[in-house]
């Protein structure tokens, strides 16, 4: 629970999600902030100041991983609000969604080991500039788990080249003294990337769950980081906003 | 109306695990002389089209669209008035 003014999380629930409770779970009952599911076939996003996409079997996975998601009603929403720089988290499922609807550039491809992994693992903070990993310090080690059989992420030499460049790689896999190895990737993706924000830095998918590793019951905690990461900034952009209103207020007054 | 027949492939670029691993199970069968296994989809589908262009056009962009991701898949279809 953390104190000062709500922000407001809305969790989509695809047919087949199944870590959408988990995300429900995290940011209302052990943060403390509003939270409201968006059902796949509505429309609206009761005003949100966050979507996430939570993981699971969206679809069945049929064709391939989010491929049939990213053509449900509420997904036009959801890239509206992304186009106009609302803040859109997409955890494991999600993730492969946002690269299907084209919000993040890339693909998930099968594991490298054919294998379903499900197991803690270690992820390096490589951007601590962004509004999902703000509280993080650089370079800081995160437990988190993951748990999925296609999170291979898979992008053009010119494309990686880009997202290495501009700081868009937010989270890589690493030992739990922070170094890159093969070892430590759990899947085969490039560069060991786990996590990748888009450009304007609204947009970050992860393949991880940050909301498993969020209630201290379960034993870990740092997933956190990203949801208080994204309550502060919400937070101080709304600050921000009503004092830029005010002084707007103020000086178009007549004298 | 027009059948498709439509193959999705991984691009060559593109690692195929599942192809390696069924070419290791074609290894162990005794067949030493298989190479290159690439698996892929196989989607068969009617279009309500008049011309074969329309057809064509139609078959593309859902390939284009939803069938194939570009990032990772190539596809090809043949098209049979029916």
């Amino acid at each position: 629970m953390i104190a000062g003014p709500h922000i407001k999380f809305g969790v989509v629930v695809f047919p087949g999600s199944n870590c959408d409770h988990d995300a429900y779970y995290a940011t209302k009952k052990v943060l403390g902030q509003d939270a409201v599911f968006l059902w796949h076939k509505d429309t609206h996003l009761q005003g949100v100041d966050v979507v996430i996409l939570p993981g699971g079997f969206s679809y069945g996975d049929y064709l391939r991983c989010g491929a049939i998601a990213r053509f449900s009603p509420i997904m036009k929403e959801v890239i509206r609000f992304a186009e106009q720089g609302g803040t859109v988290l997409g955890i494991c499922n999600g993730f492969q969604i946002l690269v299907e609807a084209g919000l993040l550039p890339g693909v998930l491809l099968r594991n490298t080991s054919l294998r379903f992994v499900c197991k803690y693992v270690h992820l390096r903070v490589e951007n601590t500039g962004t509004r999902f990993t703000g509280l993080c310090t650089p370079g800081q080690v995160l437990a988190i788990p993951v748990a999925h059989g296609d999170g291979n992420y898979f992008t053009d030499p010119e494309t990686l080249a880009g997202l290495e460049r501009r700081g868009q790689v937010v989270f890589r896999y690493v030992e739990p003294d922070g170094t890159v190895s093969e070892a430590a990737n759990p899947n085969g993706s490039m560069a060991n990337i786990a996590g990748i924000i888009n450009e304007r830095g609204n947009v970050l998918g992860m393949m991880p769950h940050p909301e498993r590793a969020s209630d201290p019951v379960l034993g870990h905690t740092d997933g956190q980081l990203l949801f208080t990461s994204i309550i502060e900034w919400t937070r101080a952009r709304t600050r921000q906003g009503r004092e830029e209103k005010e002084i707007w207020a103020i000086s178009a007054q007549p004298k | 109306m027009y059948r498709v027949k439509i193959r999705v492939t991984l691009r060559p670029s593109i690692l195929d695990p599942q192809g390696k691993a069924v070419e290791h199970a074609i290894a162990s069968l005794g067949s030493g002389t298989v190479r290159d296994v690439r698996m892929g989809k196989y989607i068969e589908l009617s279009i309500d089209e008049r011309t074969e262009s329309d057809a064509r056009r139609v078959a593309e962009e859902v390939c284009r669209k939803l069938l194939a991701n570009p990032v990772m898949e190539d596809f090809v279809f043949d098209l049979e008035k029916t």
